[in-house]
């Protein structure tokens, strides 16, 4: 056997792909044979390595030097330069490679470290392999769980971790396994809520293409804590990559005996489908999502009863978002008490946050409860673009809450933003600068919900309508006094009496761009 | 006939319509749902006409209208309104001569607006077909459009 030199690992995913990458890895794959490097260097594909908008991005290891924007013309000079005579090419490396394991933040007077839990091997092993995931230590986790502990225990570590569901509910993952575990009936089934639609949000997305088999290995232990034997996943139509690469991951692990009957030798039998959505947002709200998956028009049920009790086909049910399943398998291979030694005593744990608009360096990362807002604009995505003054962000996606630059220091977790009138939710921070129009901005996001508002209930379908006409005409300054306070006094209507959270969320980003921003809203109308 | 080797494809099962409806499209010479789509799926699954007709009109990404061969689907969600999707949409219906829904006279494109393709980071984007393209400017509009138009 030969012995590799380099490793060169290349991101695929839907944003390098779109800037190229195929190409790229094709004329890479090329090259290195060309210069008679085959035996020498292993060509790699991976997930996201957490940029985004830098192209196509390559990683050589071990010297973890990062390349950005590549083209296939450069690669004849990189292989060259770099691979054969071990000169990095300046001219394409990423001058600050994604900041994963080295932001450091003072806690208890000790410096340590940021961890990567859910984003662990993201861009680190080729997703397309389960070889690397069980490398990485993937399905150990279901090992232990089959072999050393019974339902009741697994169940009991979720809720001792205080893990809480990351889809923006944040209700604890644990309480939610037991209310279906202890839920009569013989068939139940876990869901894994992939229907990512929240404006700004693709977090889900990369951690499907990045690290499939941690889903999978996660919607297992959910499957044997509950009492389930089959688990779907809902994906939005438009995630063709994810579709991909989770279809090929449930047909590994069904060859390697890891779905299907008696699961290393035990009792315990799962299985997996894929189901692909058709594009509606309101799907994201889980009874939707189940209505969805059984052949129907995604309307919202009413609640009571819950999914636990009485979901997919009457059966109890656990819906799960990506991100709290790919908690799972660390919690149950490191125990609770390791995963409650991050975060935020009430909110244990990491979150994963889309970071995007305004901002130097946009893309994908994972930081500790608790990380004040500042923290990650600044230490993460390298401050406002060009030099640009903070003007506000948007938390949580378009039905999440605007934030004014007060509110820098605020420590982000699920309960401490709720002080605020805030929320998490799905962890999309859409950072605007100084050039940012507040009224363009609420009319995009009001815009938005009229067009989702699936129609079923009337606070929902009327009032998104009277938002929307309200909005318009105070964009082209024909807005009259007290309009303002109609979005006010609709939104909060809304709140009290529309059947399902798309309705009652409208509320959050009308009042808080009013709260932060009402001045520069009333100018438009005086 | 396609319509039959499609649905044989899948268990004759409501859970699947959504895949049935994707499938039916996607071999639709002209990319939308046609009455006689909607009709062979609800014999084949044993519902009523109406039934498909309601689950086909609730999903974006149906259409129950004919569209060009080519799709795009501008985001129009808010990171893309702050990136400057608004002017682009100005620029492909002048460029298009179409409104938003609308069909080119030559067939080759249908304008649709979608809510966000989770590509923020490279915002503005679109989705051309199954592509998805991102740091939309105008100049890259047309060149995609060129690209498309020789193509077809």
């Amino acid at each position: 056997m030969s012995l590799v030199r380099n490793h060169v690992l290349i991101s695929i995913d839907a944003g390098t792909v779109m800037a190229g990458a195929r190409g790229v890895e094709r004329a890479l794959i090329e090259e290195v044979a060309k210069q008679g490097l085959k035996d020498e260097i292993a060509v790699l594909e991976t997930g996201s390595v957490g940029t985004i908008g830098q192209g196509v991005v390559l990683v050589v290891y071990p010297e973890g030097v990062y390349y950005a924007n590549v083209t296939p013309q450069d690669i004849p000079e990189l292989v060259e330069e770099h691979l054969l005579k071990g000169r990095p090419l300046k001219r394409l490396i990423l001058s600050e490679p994604p900041k994963q394991t080295v932001i450091k933040k003072e806690k208890a007077g000790l410096l340590r470290e940021q961890p990567r839990i859910v984003l662990r091997n993201c861009g680190v092993i080729d997703p397309e392999k389960i070889e690397e995931y069980i490398a990485e230590g993937g399905y150990e986790a279901i090992g232990k769980a089959l072999t050393t502990m019974k339902p009741e225990d697994v169940i009991d570590e979720i809720k001792k971790s205080g893990l809480a569901g990351r889809g923006g509910a944040s209700f604890s993952t644990g309480m939610k396994w037991d209310f279906a575990r202890s839920a009569p009936g013989d068939i139940k089934y876990i869901i894994c809520n992939a229907d990512e639609g929240e404006p700004g949000t693709f977090k889900d997305r990369l951690i499907l293409e990045g690290d499939p088999h941690k889903l999978i290995e996660g919607m297992m232990l959910a499957g044997y804590a509950v009492g389930a034997s089959k688990g779907f996943v809902y994906i939005r139509g438009e995630y063709a990559l994810s579709i991909e690469r989770l279809e090929k991951a449930i047909a590994q692990a069904r060859e390697y005996g890891l779905l299907g009957i008696n699961i290393l030798d035990s009792s315990f039998s799962f299985d997996m489908a894929v189901m692909k959505g058709a594009g509606a947002y309101v799907c994201g709200e889980e009874t939707a999502l189940i209505e969805s998956l059984e052949g129907k028009r995604g309307h919202p049920r009413k609640k009571p009863p819950y999914p636990v009790t009485e979901g997919l086909w009457g059966k109890p049910t656990v819906v799960n978002n990506v991100e709290t399943l790919g908690n799972i398998s660390e919690i149950i291979k490191n125990g609770a008490s390791w995963f409650k030694s991050y975060g935020t005593e009430k909110c244990p744990g990491t979150k994963v946050y889309t970071i995007i608009g305004n901002v130097a360096t946009p893309g994908l990362i994972e930081a500790e409860m608790g990380t004040t807002l500042r923290d990650i604009i600044f230490e993460y995505a390298g401050g406002i673009k060009a030099g640009k003054k903070f003007k506000g962000a948007l938390i949580g996606g378009a039905a999440g809450a605007f934030l004014g630059p007060d509110m820098l220091d605020v420590q982000m977790d699920f309960v401490n933003l709720r002080e605020y009138a805030a929320v998490l939710g799905s962890g999309a921070i859409l950072v605007m600068d100084e050039g940012a129009d507040m009224v363009d901005m609420l009319q995009s996001v009001l815009h938005f919900f009229r067009h989702e508002s699936c129609g079923h209930c009337v606070p929902c379908r009327l009032g998104t309508a009277q938002l929307v006409k309200i909005i318009d005409r105070i964009a082209i300054s024909k807005g009259t006094q007290g309009d303002v306070d109609k979005l006010l006094k609709i939104s909060d209507t809304m709140r009290d009496t529309s059947f399902c959270p798309l309705g009652q969320s409208l509320y959050l980003p009308i009042s808080s761009s009013l709260k932060y921003f009402r001045g520069e809203i009333d100018a438009r109308i005086h | 006939m396609y319509r039959e080797a499609i649905l044989k494809k899948f268990r004759p099962s409501l859970d699947n319509i959504l895949y049935i409806l994707h499938d039916l499209q996607d071999n639709n010479p002209q990319r939308y749902l046609a009455k006689d789509d909607i009709r062979v799926c609800a014999d084949y699954l044993k519902v009523p006409y109406s039934y498909v007709h309601s689950v086909a009109s609730f999903y974006t990404m149906f259409s129950l209208e004919p569209r060009g061969s080519n799709i795009i689907r501008l985001c129009d969600s808010p990171p893309c309104h702050l990136m400057g999707s608004k002017s682009l949409l100005t620029y492909l219906k002048q460029a298009l001569k179409v409104d938003v829904g609308g069909t080119t006279k030559d067939g080759k494109f249908t304008l649709e607006l979608t809510s966000c393709l989770g590509a923020c980071g490279v915002a503005p984007a679109m989705m051309i077909n199954d592509e998805m393209v991102g740091n939309l400017t105008p100049e890259r509009v047309d060149a995609i459009l060129e690209k498309r138009r020789k193509e077809s």
